[in-house]
């Protein structure tokens, strides 16, 4: 079965951000972007249902050049092709337009299912898999901490996170769009021989109109949402910042638990 | 014109979702501020007892999806009860609470019925008759303020807290069912069963005090500084997800929506940025010591007392402290 697993290039969640200059949105200058921490489970995930299950996994990201890191990162652990939805009018899309350009780009292959991340660690829109599971007409589970393929690929036992600490098992028909949680298993790394293997490997960069759609459909032009301006939050009261090296601050600190809290 | 904005209640069992309140709370007062009027729906099976509770609000109206196919949540059913409800009513706008089953089925129902998504929503305002939305992204660090474009409906979620349920104005609403045909709604999957994710759960929820500790620890061979610490204080070791997730932790030690909820008297939170995920879980906590290296982590704003530095020199700094105080 062929899998095709969306991967989202963010900034590192570790990354000290600033805001852009026109305020409406952060300064990409010397911050590190990574793959979407739930979608590099996924993509994990992807790698091991095709080990298991037989087939090939489709790596697929609708992000700007940069992005074309995870692809090769895609390949290098093993996917077997990779598509990069790079072409401008498909930037800066809200969640339905994003869905759509995914889905013309797996309508294209033949795939048994999608996996995406639960949420993007940017935007965390929490919906872009659902939506593509909609245009696609196919089942969505979202927030899947566990998989199995069962009869040959006509259907999938998954386990999904629900609220207060229980899980529930649901048995959808393939295909399917399966929404991972971060922690359901643990990445692999790329080894040397496939990142050599990965420079060499073709990514396919398909247009709007390639994949039979509009440029004004996708993209920020065919987005609703629009993100006006960004900005650090208001911080309340905030926390009383306590200042000097580790052991001065560790001092104070532990006078003020004791003295000012009371909670020592 | 007059704007429509409905509201899509969460219950279990009979039982109003907290959250629920606060969607109320956040619906009423965009109706209000838009002139408009206000409703809600409710889906589930043997929903009578709710009744009296319904008709307390001050809603136009309450719509009660009440069908054996809603008894157990699949977004299949949910989907096909409120899809016509939705394209019959063509409300302006949809509030839901942000909650795991929102989530799950709100995104597809507004691609079926065409509408934009406004996902965990903070705050909103309407400006020369906009509506100016804030919601939280890159985790938290920071927040955007946003708009939704063009005609049709908008789908909008509330962040748990954003709102308070108090809020949600008392009155008499008339409460009737959802005026849908519900005989071919049915689920998209077999729903195999349920279970708990733990095992053998530490209850976290006792402890006075709390050591917990974020990715920021960088790895599980960096834990040890922590333990002492926590044994120092006689407290409990939790942690946010991502430690969980890379097996520095037990799945047992995780704090947040998707873990235990604590309420300490005191709370360290090491190396923890302060994503919504991890703060809904310890909101709760008396006092808050921060240790994190960016100033800007937004667990700061929780927070009673931060330090700004290297946990790694921090934490065995605050042990020693801790010691010469003779705690």
């Amino acid at each position: 079965m062929k899998i095709a697993v969306c991967i989202k290039r963010v900034p590192d969640t570790e990354a000290r951000l600033r805001v852009a200059k026109d305020g409406r949105w952060i300064d990409e200058e010397d911050v590190s972007f990574v793959t979407n921490e739930s979608d590099n489970y996924a993509l994990e995930e992807g790698l091991q249902l095709a080990d298991k299950n037989g087939g090939e996994v489709v790596a697929l990201s609708l992000g700007p050049e940069g992005a074309q890191k995870e692809l090769r990162n895609a390949l290098a652990r093993a996917a077997g092709k990779a598509i990069h939805l790079k072409d401008e009018a498909f930037q800066g899309g809200d969640s339905q337009a994003t869905a759509r350009a995914l889905a013309a780009a797996i309508r294209r292959e033949d795939v048994g299912l999608v996996l995406t991340g639960s949420q993007s660690d940017d935007v965390g829109y929490a919906a872009t898999g659902s939506v593509l599971a909609a245009e696609l007409g196919w089942p969505h589970v979202w927030l899947v901490m566990g998989i199995e393929i069962e009869e040959g690929g006509k259907t999938a036992k998954v386990t999904r996170e629900m609220e207060s600490g229980m899980n529930e098992i649901v048995r959808v028909p393939l295909p399917a769009v399966i929404e991972v949680q971060a922690g359901i298993n643990h990445p692999r790394y790329a080894t040397l021989k496939g990142i050599m293997k990965a420079k060499r490997m073709k990514i396919e960069a398909p247009t709007p109109a390639d994949l039979g759609l509009d440029a004004t459909n996708v993209g920020a032009a065919g987005s609703r949402v629009e993100i006006l301006s960004v900005d650090f939050p208001d911080s309340g009261k905030g926390a009383e910042v306590i200042e000097g090296d580790a052991a001065g601050a560790a001092k104070t600190l532990v006078e003020k638990l004791q003295k000012e809290a009371r909670v020592l | 014109m007059s704007k429509n904005v409905w509201i899509v209640l969460q219950q279990r069992d009979g039982e109003l979702h907290r959250m629920s309140r606060e969607a109320i709370a956040a619906g009423q007062k965009l109706a209000a501020d838009l002139g408009g009027t206000a409703s809600a729906v409710v889906l589930g099976s043997g929903l009578d007892g709710m009744k009296e509770e319904l008709g307390g609000f001050d809603l136009q109206a309450v719509h009660v999806a009440d069908h054996e196919s809603l008894a157990d949540y699949t977004p299949g059913a949910f989907v096909g009860a409120l899809k016509p409800a939705i394209a019959e009513a063509a409300p302006d706008f949809v509030i839901f609470p942000h909650t795991y089953q929102t989530v799950d089925f709100a995104p597809r129902l507004a691609a079926e019925v065409d509408a934009a998504i406004m996902p965990e929503i903070i705050d909103f305002s309407v400006e020369d008759g906009r509506v100016i939305y804030q919601r939280p992204i890159m985790g938290g660090k920071l927040v955007a303020r946003c708009q939704v474009n063009g005609e049709g409906c908008v789908f909008v979620s509330v962040q748990s807290g954003a709102f308070s349920g108090d809020d949600a104005v008392a009155g008499s609403a008339e409460v009737g069912a959802l005026g849908a045909d519900l005989s071919a709604v049915a689920a998209d999957r077999e729903i195999v069963g349920v279970e708990a994710v733990g095992g053998d759960q530490v209850d976290l929820s006792k402890a006075d005090i709390v050591v917990a500790v974020g990715r920021g620890i960088g790895g599980e061979d960096k834990m040890e500084p922590i333990l002492e610490l926590a044994k120092k204080l006689g407290a409990e070791v939790g942690a946010s997800r991502p430690v969980i997730d890379n097996g520095w932790l037990p799945r047992d030690r995780q704090i947040g929506s998707s873990g235990q909820t604590v309420a300490p008297k005191l709370y360290f939170a090491i190396g923890i940025s302060g994503a919504i995920q991890h703060l809904v879980g310890m909101k709760g906590a008396g006092c808050v010591v921060s240790i994190n290296k960016d100033a800007s982590a937004p667990i700061f704003a929780l927070s009673d007392y931060a330090v700004v530095g290297d946990l790694h020199e921090v934490v065995p700094a605050l042990t020693a402290a801790l010691n010469d105080a003779g705690v």
